[in-house]
């Protein structure tokens, strides 16, 4: 009993981190910048792709793919955000919403005419395969790797936050767009390398789920939905709140999925109905 | 109180031209007709659109009208499904008494939403309705026992309208049924509108904050539009079970809701016909393609939409509108749009 309990825990917790990776940048940018990016999986699915082209077209190893996850996607979501999203950001909720969800659809539809429908199949490393014992637990390798991974870039990510000028800067339009701009920040350019880094963030958690949760093309919408719940409970522009977030989802997605099969699903939605009915703007956000 | 301010009148008069019918809207609601006569064999395709535009009317009144954006329209659609096929596989399969019911049923389920949806806005408004949409989705997936689950709804059978109309396979029944409630429903739709609680709703869409400042009671009337809207969504959903005799889980699907705000902003929300125009166009789209396969279908109405909100932001209803509107356009369709000079209304 007591085994299965840390099981699932140390499961759900791999989980957690990659729906952390998958949702700490749309998490960022909606606080700086108010833009509803439905499209952020979108993100996620496109470094699934690269990786899942450089190793089975190319031939290259996992890890090197990883990188390159990172920085295509980032690439690519520069474009977007300069042709397409930098013209509504004074829009409606409502035209940031139906402009991003019109491009997840474009991205279902391109991902299924060049790679199809199916499952993507990745073949990862020896070292990376197998599972270790630790004591009485059965712990999967490859989630050893996740959660590790995870934890190093969370650390960067919020020392790059804390630490450093640009952060400092991002912070300021987080908190306050307004008064950034009027201290002389330049808040559209700390915007945009911030959506590329969070977008590059969404690919490499996207390269990362394809052991995990298979890949498709209905990922840009599948996860679509638990992004935006960690978002949406963590609070705009919380990278504390966020990873809270992303833990109890994934911790308790898995727990609801082991013990209560039936009703599993159901009971995210309702903890997400009623915490958002009790916080508006998240566990951890500060604004309505 | 003979006495009123120029602004009331100003109001009314406004209201008054606004009641008027325009001899654009009889050429459509003409124009309805027309499959029965030239297209007979897309009849079960008319009835769906008719279907598609009720549901699409329903959610125009909250979100066109009321600036309530929805992500989850479809769970008052699927109760009202669900609501019309358990009436009828119980054993009561008379149609329009099992309308009414559906249609309370969801407004019931509506009325109790209400009071939570008129409390957020913005992005916590957004994951509620999307989170309650899924939520009712899970609900009907896993009660299977009563809903059938994953294969659907068995057993349900209609007897014939008003006793005397089968529901035949040519959809002749279903797309009379469909077209009158659809209409009834509109002009319901079109007098609420077009009164001061229609223009109430409108300020909230533009300024809830000022609306509460002038005195006006914004909760109490977003509740009320969006127990209309629910059970509007409801019959919709009821209809499209009574005609189909089947019941699924893609009623209450995350991608019926996505469709129907698609519809909408195609056609142009925040304008009654803009729903039943967006129905048109996409409904006979989707028929043209419907043998390729359905992930490629997502490509053209991705393309759709992103157009629509870069070029076209009032949609299709909204750009035709500006033709009309412009000089050379009141000069040759001005006649269209213009009030017919009866009224409606003493």
């Amino acid at each position: 009993m007591i085994t299965s309990v840390f099981g699932v825990l140390f499961d759900g917790f791999a989980y957690g981190m990659l729906l952390f990776l998958l949702s700490v940048g749309l998490s960022v940018t909606l606080g700086m910048m108010n833009f509803v990016n439905l499209a952020h999986c979108t993100f996620g699915m496109i470094g699934g792709y690269v990786t899942v082209t450089l190793m089975n077209s190319w031939g290259w190893p996992f890890l090197a793919t990883l990188p390159v996850a990172f920085i295509v996607t980032a690439l690519i979501s520069v474009v977007f955000e300069r042709t397409m999203f930098r013209h509504l950001y004074r829009a409606s909720d409502l035209d940031q919403c139906l402009l991003t969800i019109g491009l997840v659809f474009v991205s279902v539809a391109t991902a299924a005419w060049v790679y199809g429908t199916i499952q993507q199949p990745v073949q990862l490393p020896p070292y990376l395969r197998g599972s270790l014992q630790v004591a009485g637990l059965t712990l999967g390798i490859y989630r050893i790797f996740l959660i590790v991974f995870a934890l190093v870039v969370t650390g960067l990510l919020v020392a790059a936050l804390e630490f450093t000028r640009f952060g400092a800067q991002v912070r300021a339009a987080v908190d306050n767009q307004r008064m950034a701009r009027g201290l002389g920040i330049n808040v559209d350019g700390a915007f945009a390398i911030t959506f590329a880094l969070g977008s590059g963030l969404a690919g490499l958690g996207g390269a990362l789920a394809i052991d995990i949760v298979g890949l498709d093309p209905s990922f840009a919408l599948a996860f679509l939905v638990y992004v935006l719940i960690v978002v949406a409970v963590g609070g705009l522009g919380s990278i504390g709140g966020t990873f809270a977030a992303a833990m109890l989802l994934g911790i308790s997605d898995m727990a609801g999925k082991y013990y209560f099969p039936a009703i599993g699903s159901f009971l995210i939605y309702l903890v997400m109905i009623s915490l958002l009915m009790w916080r508006p703007a998240g566990i951890f956000g500060r604004r309505t | 109180m003979a006495v009123t301010s120029p602004g009331i009148a100003g109001a009314h008069q406004y209201l008054d031209a606004q009641v008027r019918w325009r001899t654009i809207e009889i050429v459509f609601w003409l124009a309805t007709l027309l499959p029965f006569v030239v297209t007979p064999d897309y009849l079960v395709l008319a009835s769906q659109i008719a279907v598609t535009a009720l549901f699409a009317l329903s959610l125009d009144l909250i979100l066109g009208y009321a600036g309530i954006v929805s992500l989850g329209h479809a769970a008052f659609f699927g109760f009202g499904a669900y609501t019309a096929g358990l009436i009828s596989k119980w054993g009561w399969g008379e149609p329009l008494t099992g309308l009414v019911i559906s249609g309370f049923a969801a407004g019931l389920l509506g009325y109790l939403m209400s009071f939570i949806i008129s409390r957020f806005r913005h992005l916590a408004l957004i994951m509620i309705t999307l989170g309650f949409g899924l939520l009712l989705l899970e609900a009907a997936n896993s009660a299977s026992g009563l809903t059938g689950g994953a294969d659907g709804l068995q057993g349900v059978k209609m007897w014939p309208l008003l006793g005397m109309f089968k529901f035949d396979l040519y959809g002749r029944t279903a797309y009379w049924y469909a077209l009158i409630v659809l209409f009834l429903l509109f002009l319901v739709s079109r007098r609420l509108i077009n009164s001061p609680f229609g223009l109430s709703l409108r300020g909230i869409r533009e300024n809830a904050v000022r609306m509460r400042a002038i005195g006006a009671e914004s909760r109490s009337h977003i509740r009320k539009i969006y127990t209309i809207s629910a059970i509007i969504a409801g019959v919709a959903g009821a209809i499209l079970t009574q005609t189909t005799e089947t019941v699924s889980l893609g009623v209450l699907d995350f991608q019926r809701s996505a469709d129907i705000l698609v519809i909408l902003i195609l056609g142009g929300a925040g304008r009654l016909y803009g729903g039943l125009i967006g129905a048109i166009i996409y409904m006979i789209a989707r028929d043209w393609f419907s043998g390729v396969n359905p992930q490629y279908w997502y490509f053209p109405i991705g393309v759709l939409l992103i157009g629509v909100v870069l070029f076209l932001p009032n949609g299709v209803l909204g750009g035709l509108a500006q033709i009309v509107n412009s000089e050379r356009g009141q000069r040759w369709a001005g006649w269209l749009t213009s009030p017919l000079p009866w009224r409606s209304r003493p």
